[in-house]
């Protein structure tokens, strides 16, 4: 019965034409296609893109050069040199991240004490030379100061969850 | 010899045939173009893509901006290669992909060449199709190169056979070898239905002489990088690909001649046959290229010794058996075609 079963399941192509009608279905459904530079999907909160150095609202950066982002950093991305400034409070001289061996696991943003590295949500930052991926201090503030709304918004939204 | 004799004898007649040839290649070459961007749009869309869409409206220019970028490409001649063999192997592919439709008709005595055996020569041209390949493969002097051409040829051959079968069963129910005749028994029922499994098993040889997925072995990339044409680029890469979609078109195509009626209406009647043969064929063509690119998005490739299995112990003794018994009905029922012509 069963050998029966299978050859005439076999002659009458019921399998094939079974996976065409599924495949046929699929041709009339709406498509998922985003027209990418001037459409993009949606973005969680949490998305880890580029970075950047946050300040207080009164202007003053917020890294004190704990160094904790540089000791977590898994990647050893990031190198940081600090001295105190002139009013006596502790602050970088140096913060360099090496975007091209960072592996955006978002621990230096986890790491941070005062909320001043994080990963923004910008993703469109590739460039044309090496050169260019080694971002400074002054790049990484300016980063900040360009996404600092959403990332506010960001980080308010995911606040409950930490 | 008067110049207007010279004029009506030799000048006019080769200008009708070579306007022809025209009139049948041009739109064949675009419709080969058009083919590619059918392609990525059929499958991209059965992925849930929406496929090329950036070039011109609709991405419609996209087959020509894909042209052009492989016309002003390097034409590479690998160091190692027989560089004649290498140069021909294209060529031929593309020339026996467009010289096979000198006999396909398109309405009632719109043919190019209307000959008796025009299914013999079909067959024959589409069997040459393998020396191109062959020629590819040894003259890149590349064991990929090689491998994929090895590939090819027996899978060729060996559907080669169950085709040649099939195509006798439908000339044991016509009674004739020419195409137009084939067409004309079609009036009262397409082969299509009395000869159904034939025709699942003519599609399928098709898909595997054409080399298109499932059965696409010879260029699988994933062992083979691209098969017979790896060491091709430019040009000569492009006449490949031309002729493996001429090749679809035409496959295509004798399908719809063997068993979908070619350019009949599906009935008879007012609405049906106030619209010209040549569009019901183009149609019929078409709707069989959607099942090649509908198989294609659908069916993993098949691993060698299945291919092989399924082309000498299944199509063959199937396709052999049903020789035999459409054979028997016709005699049994004394419904045995008389011959139509010669």
């Amino acid at each position: 019965m069963n050998i029966l079963q299978n050859s005439t399941k076999a002659l009458l192509l019921s399998e094939l034409i079974g996976g065409m009608y599924l495949t046929l279905k699929y041709f009339f459904k709406p498509k998922v296609t985003i027209n990418y530079p001037y459409e993009k999907g949606p973005l969680s909160p949490r998305f880890r893109g580029e970075h950047a150095l946050r300040r207080y609202p009164n202007g003053e950066e917020r890294c004190i050069a704990c160094k904790l982002c540089e000791a977590i950093c898994p990647a050893q991305a990031i190198t940081i040199e600090a001295e105190p400034r002139s009013d006596g409070s502790r602050r970088t001289t140096r913060y360099d991240i090496d975007m091209t061996k960072c592996i955006y696991c978002g621990f230096c943003q986890e790491a941070c004490p005062v909320d001043a590295i994080v990963e923004g949500p910008n993703y469109e930052f590739a460039a044309e030379t090496r050169e260019e991926l080694f971002y400074n201090k002054e790049k990484l503030l300016a980063n900040g100061d360009r996404w600092e709304t959403e990332i506010a918004n960001n980080l308010s939204i995911d606040a409950p969850y930490r | 010899m008067e110049f207007s004799e010279i004029l009506n004898v030799y000048l006019l007649p080769t200008a009708i045939i070579v306007a022809q040839i025209f009139a049948i290649i041009v739109p064949l070459l675009i419709a080969v173009a058009y083919l590619t961007y059918f392609e990525r749009k059929v499958i991209a869309s059965i992925q849930l893509r929406k496929g090329p869409n950036v070039v011109g409206p609709f991405g419609l220019f996209q087959p020509l901006a894909d042209g052009a970028k492989l016309f002003i490409k390097e034409t590479i001649l690998p160091a190692g290669a027989n560089k004649i063999l290498f140069a021909m192997a294209p060529m031929l592919t593309f020339i026996l992909s467009l010289i096979a439709w000198a006999v396909i008709p398109f309405d009632v005595g719109m043919v190019l060449s209307d000959i008796n055996v025009g299914i013999l020569y079909l067959f024959a041209i589409s069997s040459l199709g393998v020396y191109g390949v062959i020629m590819a493969g040894w003259a890149s002097n590349s064991k990929y190169a090689f491998l994929g051409a090895l590939r090819s040829a027996a899978q060729m051959v060996s559907y080669e056979v169950s085709i040649g079968f099939v195509i006798i069963t439908v000339l044991l129910c016509v009674g004739s070898l020419n195409l137009s005749a084939i067409v004309e028994a079609q009036k009262t029922i397409w082969f299509a239905i009395p000869l159904l499994p034939m025709f699942v098993i003519f599609f399928v040889s098709a898909l595997a002489e054409t080399n298109r997925a499932p059965f696409d072995l010879p260029e699988g990339e994933s062992e083979l990088v691209a098969g017979y044409f790896v060491e091709y680029s430019s040009m000569t890469f492009a006449l490949f690909f031309l002729g493996e979609y001429a090749n679809m078109i035409l496959m295509s195509g004798m399908t719809a001649v063997l068993f979908l009626g070619g350019w009949l209406p599906p009935i008879d009647i007012a609405p049906f046959n106030w619209i010209p043969g040549p569009i019901w064929f183009f149609l019929k063509i078409s709707l069989i290229l959607f099942c090649f690119l509908w198989v294609r998005a659908t069916f993993p490739r098949y691993r060698y010794d299945q291919l092989m299995r399924l082309g000498w112990k299944v199509f063959l003794p199937f396709s052999l058996a049903w020789v035999v018994i459409t054979a028997g009905v016709l005699v049994a029922f004394d419904i045995v075609p008389t011959p139509l012509s010669g």
